[in-house]
């Protein structure tokens, strides 16, 4: 008899599995929620507040693909990940999107069946070191102690780094920025090394940031964006296309002060195809016309969330650098919207 | 005229798979078995379809790949070329460093605390307490960061050490203490230093037999020979000897101040996180240890003293040929799986960035590969051959003290 | 009369008795006798007292000078200006985040307050057993009120589940007369339908606006993470522990070497692989498409890991039985059932009792392990967001002093009550 009712569970946990195998945006949809995988805490791109509100970079592109897809920011459930587990709950399903701070490369997009949706923040591993050793380029760092922190690519350029100009070194590996933080201050390594935005993050918390420089050598290129799972190319193209819209919304000087003017209709056939006013964009996503305006009004365009987050008025204090628009000389450069 | 006649045979009823106490067990087992396939079968199928939905395979090939991360302690030959499975080994390697040094030390310190829990002396008695309790009581996880930040905090950088005219000399001009760890002399041997190697190897047999000899001296004639300084001399002249007569051919790789300007180079490095570790492991399990050994000791009846007394002998005697004794075969057992908790333990060298098995195969290779199944298969399968061996050890030693009733 | 004059004096009575000397009275002696015996004692007290001044000097101008009112590590500095002394205010800051996790609705502490008071008196009748039993019946009822309490949602989930356990239970002990492995089997199955059936129930009678508002698994953080993990692990694995060492000790010899492999297997692995199994590995092995939280895949593993530790627990204390019971067990006609049901477990719980305290305090403390796999506990909260925030970044020593505090003052009192308890329980006279 426990056979039997063994064979029930069995059979049910069976349908269960057959109902729930649909595209990840029903799922989303069904459960109201967006389950967003970010970091455990990194000022200015994902970390929460004292009052437990999650905020930055990383957590303004979940906000605005729930806004898109759900018609509300707030409705994001946010899934602290490290460096070790981010892969798996992602193909587990346990997320349906991860957005924290991860790096495209090859063998992710193609070895572990992910799909990178675009690039949100162009970044290069570089160094940070105190003034004191006057040190002026990171060829000088020949028998440095180097603080890591691990689970990410990070390592791997600095050991390739190190191989290919010849010069030794000791890594120290870190589990998390703050303990890596202290190993610095203390002394206890030389350098600390990680993405350059991670860096000046970092270096922002200090007591006197000026006593701490950032190398001019950036070993690796780093180009850190949102991804998906593979093979659910709807939900891919959600989360494609709300990036997108961001920066396109930037190029097009959509804000969020001036979006409802705009959803108005404007002389610009872009922006009113952006906007929902014109064409059917949003119902070949699967969305209203109005997705692209919720997004954009949640957090502004990637030029307001930069500056709000992590741009030169905030302590992290980055310029947009390589992630200025392609009209100002950076790489942002979003496909047209029609 | 009697006439013996089997039993009515009994007819076999499906029921009495139930009811019938011969066949019931058989039926438990039978159903068990079942239910076990089962669920490996569907946990097994789950994977399956998991996988192929995935577009993933189960596949140890990442073994043989460049690791491509370079490592800190490196017991045996390694670069950031060497592959995940060498990586891998030099993990093994480190969790098996750290844990042997754990184990050593937190047995001292365990058999200090214990026997001194039971001193006469009331603020060593309470202070002893304390240790033990506010270890015991607080995770271990929490020392381990806690010891860490006491190290990182508490030694000056290296940079005090270094340049023309540093801060701070060596101490004894060959040890360096920094919060990256300690930096000491390195011994060198040339070819005839393996000599004189060889000839400490040949002394320490020569106290050895010196000791026999004298015993059995002692109890065929009754004659005591003095044993602490002969041995002594038979340890170290005739090193000494051989050492200056070979013309000194073992040298000390001493730290350098000079040679770089971010760390000494030269000597060995014993490192923070490993020291850390160690200690954080040492002390944690040294209250447990010493709580074993209080036990133990007390659980030797006083009617055992007395009588060892009663025979005249003195009480160092008495604790080493009666009290000790006895006390290891309750002290041992625990003892035992206190290592085996410390090699366990050891996988928090996460915590502290050491690189052990969980820090380099479970740690990075698995973030750079992906391959979670695989590399958390490895690591298990790892630590339960440590713990089968140690359990292995255990039962040996269990048998070989059992108290012999004839 | 004529007194006797060889004697030229004598004492007619007694002299007033003297106090001991100085030195063997008092404190003096006390001193004497238990710091300066002998050179040895002398050494160690002269160390000892060193070691404490050192250790005084060193901390309590931190501690005493320390600052409970501001809101972030730079004010506190700028207050304290070079003097020694600590920034408590991290622990006033942040006190409920470092009790409660971060995400947890702040309008709603009162609910996990509650549920901890009332963990106490419902473990209190388990505890000490000069209580009235009838207290049995809440501690039977505060799972469920618990669950209540800290999850929240609807209320017919918890009404749901108690109803089946009474179900099953009602079945039980209507057919325990005749067999008992038919009547546990059906109150499991009776149990497994009235579960099915409540959860259509659920569905139908769950309100839109719940009394208590549902707060997800993966909202617990903080402390309060460290206690539901530690007391719903601990409970969970006792009867699972308790069939495991049967299981062990049974003459069957499939179920024998079952239950070896997995405790074998279980103590043989750190929990920390465990956890990585529960957090990157086990959602492999789950049907497709199901998604347990972590939370709950984290509490399956520690249950697994505890009911093994407490299986070897319970072993130990059946082979310490004497034979004889056993014996007595089968000579009274008793089957398997009940000879293990009214003779052998009760007796072999209670000499295991101080061993399943020993695990259950080393379990809680382990519970802080999961910090390592993103969960946000107590140590997790520090390391993660708190030490993360620009605020608090760099305050270490009072944060870690605050956490082992709080895990030492539960564990301490724990293992104070298993030692009071086995003084109760030590029925032999020595």
């Amino acid at each position: 008899m426990k056979k039997s009712v063994f064979l029930g569970a069995l059979t049910v946990a069976g349908l269960a599995a057959g109902a729930a195998a649909a595209g990840t945006m029903d799922d989303v949809k069904a459960r109201g929620t967006l389950n967003c995988g970010v970091t455990t805490g990194l000022v200015g791109f994902a970390a929460p507040d004292s009052n437990g509100e999650w905020n930055g970079f990383d957590v303004a592109v979940c906000r605005a693909v729930a806004a898109a897809v759900l018609g509300d920011a707030s409705a994001v459930e946010f899934v602290p990940t490290t460096g070790k587990t981010r892969f798996t709950a992602l193909a587990s399903g346990e997320i349906d999107m991860l957005a924290r701070n991860t790096t495209w490369t090859f063998s992710r997009d193609v070895d572990l069946k992910f799909e990178f949706v675009g690039v949100n923040y162009y970044d290069g591993q570089g160094f940070m070191i105190p003034k004191e050793l006057g040190v002026s380029s990171a060829k000088e760092l020949d028998g440095a102690t180097v603080c890591i922190q691990t689970g990410t690519t990070t390592e791997l350029n600095l050991a390739d780094f190190f191989r290919s100009n010849n010069i030794s070194y000791e890594p120290v590996p870190i589990e998390t920025n703050a303990e890596a933080q202290q190993q610095y201050l203390a002394g206890a390594c030389d350098v600390y090394t990680t993405d350059a935005s991670g860096l000046a993050a970092t270096r922002a918390t200090f007591e006197n940031p000026g006593d701490h420089v950032l190398l001019p050598e950036i070993i690796s290129k780093e180009p850190l964006g949102p991804l998906v799972r593979h093979g659910d190319n709807e939900w891919g193209d959600v989360v494609r296309w709300t990036l997108n819209a961001l920066i396109s919304a930037e190029e097009l000087g959509v804000t969020s002060t001036n979006i409802d003017e705009m959803a108005a209709g404007t002389d610009n056939p872009e922006i009113n195809r952006l906007l929902g006013t014109e064409g059917t964009l949003g119902e070949m996503l699967g969305l209203d016309a109005e997705w692209a305006m919720r997004a954009i009004k949640t957090n502004g365009n990637y030029g307001e969330i930069f500056a709000k987050n992590i741009g030169e008025d905030t302590p992290i204090g980055l310029a947009r650098g390589l992630n200025a628009q392609w009209t100002d000389g950076g790489l942002l450069y979003s496909p047209p919207f029609r | 005229m009697t006439t013996i006649t089997d039993p009515p045979k009994e007819q076999f009823r499906l029921s009495m798979l139930l009811n019938d106490t011969r066949y019931r067990s058989l039926t438990f087992q039978f159903i068990a078995l079942l239910l076990l396939i089962a669920a490996f079968a569907y946990l097994g199928s789950n994977l399956i379809t998991n996988l192929r939905a995935a577009g993933l395979n189960i596949s140890y090939g990442f073994l043989g790949e460049p690791a491509g991360y370079d490592i800190n302690q490196r017991p045996i030959e390694y670069t950031s070329q060497s592959t995940h499975l060498r990586a891998s080994i030099v993990g093994i390697i480190n969790t098996l460093i750290v844990a042997f040094l754990a184990c050593v030390t937190a047995t001292i310190f365990g058999v200090i605390a214990g026997v001194l829990r039971l001193s006469k002396n009331w603020i060593v008695r309470k202070l002893m307490a304390i240790y033990v309790e506010a270890f015991r009581n607080v995770p271990v996880l929490i020392w381990i960061l806690i010891i860490f930040f006491i190290m990182t905090a508490a030694l000056p950088s290296a940079r005090v050490y270094l340049g023309e005219d540093p801060e701070r000399d060596l101490f004894l001009g060959l040890f360096a203490f920094t919060n990256r760890g300690i930096v000491m002399p390195l011994p060198v041997f040339q070819p005839l230093g393996w000599a004189v190697l060889g000839v400490f190897i040949a002394s320490v047999f020569g106290v050895i037999a010196y000791r026999r000899y004298a015993t059995k001296l002692l109890y065929d004639t009754g004659k005591l020979l003095p044993m602490g300084w002969p041995s002594l001399a038979i340890l170290i002249l005739p090193t000494i000897i051989a050492f200056y007569l070979l013309g000194q051919p073992i040298t000390l790789d001493r730290p350098d101040p000079l040679a770089n300007r971010f760390n000494l180079q030269g000597g060995v490095t014993i490192l923070g996180s490993l020291i850390a570790l160690w200690f954080a492991l040492a002390i944690y399990t040294g209250a447990f240890i010493a709580e074993n050994v209080r036990a133990g000791i007390q659980a030797i009846s006083k009617g055992q003293t007395e009588a060892a007394a009663s025979l005249g002998m003195r009480p160092g005697r008495i604790m080493n040929l009666v009290i000790l004794p006895q006390a290891l075969r309750v002290i041992i057992p625990p003892l035992i799986s206190n290592y085996l908790n410390i090699t366990k333990n050891s996988s928090l060298a996460i915590a502290v960035g050491y690189m052990d098995v969980t820090g380099t195969l479970g740690g990075i290779t698995l973030n750079q590969t992906g391959r979670a199944i695989e590399t958390v298969l490895l690591l298990m399968l790892f630590y339960l051959l440590i713990s089968l061996g140690i359990s292995a050890v255990m039962n040996v030693y269990n048998k070989s003290i059992r108290l012999k009733e004839r | 009369m004529e007194e006797h004059l060889s004697v030229s004096f004598v004492r007619t009575e007694p002299l007033p008795q003297l106090p001991p000397p100085a030195t063997e009275q008092g404190i003096v002696k006390w001193l004497r006798e238990n710091l300066f015996s002998g050179w040895l004692n002398t050494l160690l007290t002269v160390l000892s007292l060193i070691f404490i001044y050192k250790l005084a000097s060193d901390t309590l101008p931190w501690l005493l000078n320390g600052i409970w009112n501001t809101d972030s590590l730079a004010e506190c500095r700028e207050i304290l200006d070079g003097t020694t002394g600590a920034c408590f205010s991290v622990l006033t800051d942040r006190w409920n985040q470092l009790l409660f996790g971060f995400k947890y609705p702040s309008e709603q502490y009162w609910r996990p307050t509650l549920a901890f008071v009332l963990l106490i008196v419902a473990a209190a009748p388990v505890l000490f057993f000069d209580l009235p039993r009838k207290m049995l019946i809440f501690t039977g009822l505060y799972p469920f009120i618990a669950f209540y309490l800290i999850w929240g949602g609807t209320i017919w989930t918890p009404i749901f589940a108690l109803l089946g356990f009474v179900v099953g239970y009602v079945v039980y002990s209507r057919l325990v007369r005749n067999s008992f492995a038919t009547a546990f089997f059906s109150g499991i199955a009776a149990a497994l339908v009235s579960w099915w059936l409540g959860g259509f129930l659920t569905d139908l009678l769950a309100s839109e606006t719940p009394a208590l508002e549902a707060v997800q698994s993966r909202d617990m953080g903080g402390f309060m993470l460290n206690m539901i993990l530690g007391t719903v692990c601990v409970s969970l694995s006792l009867p699972i522990g308790i069939v495991l060492a049967l299981g062990r000790q049974s003459d069957m010899p499939i179920i024998k070497w079952i239950c070896v492999v997995f405790i074998e297997f279980i103590r043989g692995v750190p929990l920390i692989t465990l956890l990585f199994v529960a957090n990157v590995v086990l959602a492999y092995f789950l049907p497709p498409g199901t998604s347990f939280d972590l939370i709950l895949r984290v509490i399956i593993m520690i249950t697994m890991f505890a009911s093994a530790y407490i299986a070897e627990v319970i072993r130990g204390g059946l082979a310490a039985l004497p034979k004889g019971q056993y014996e007595a067990a089968d000579s009274l006609g008793l089957d398997y059932a009940q000879a293990m049901r009214l003779i052998i477990l009760p007796q072999a719980l209670k000499i295991s009792i101080p061993g399943i305290v020993n695990v259950s305090v080393g379990l809680f403390k382990d519970t802080t392990l999961v910090s390592v796999i993103s969960m946000f506990d107590l140590v997790g909260m520090i390391r993660g967001p708190i030490l993360a925030s620009t605020d608090w970044n760099g305050v270490y020593w009072e944060l870690f002093l605050f956490a082992s505090l709080l895990f030492f003052v539960v564990c301490y009192s724990i293992s104070q009550y298993s030692q009071w308890l086995e003084r109760r329980l030590q029925t032999d006279h020595r």
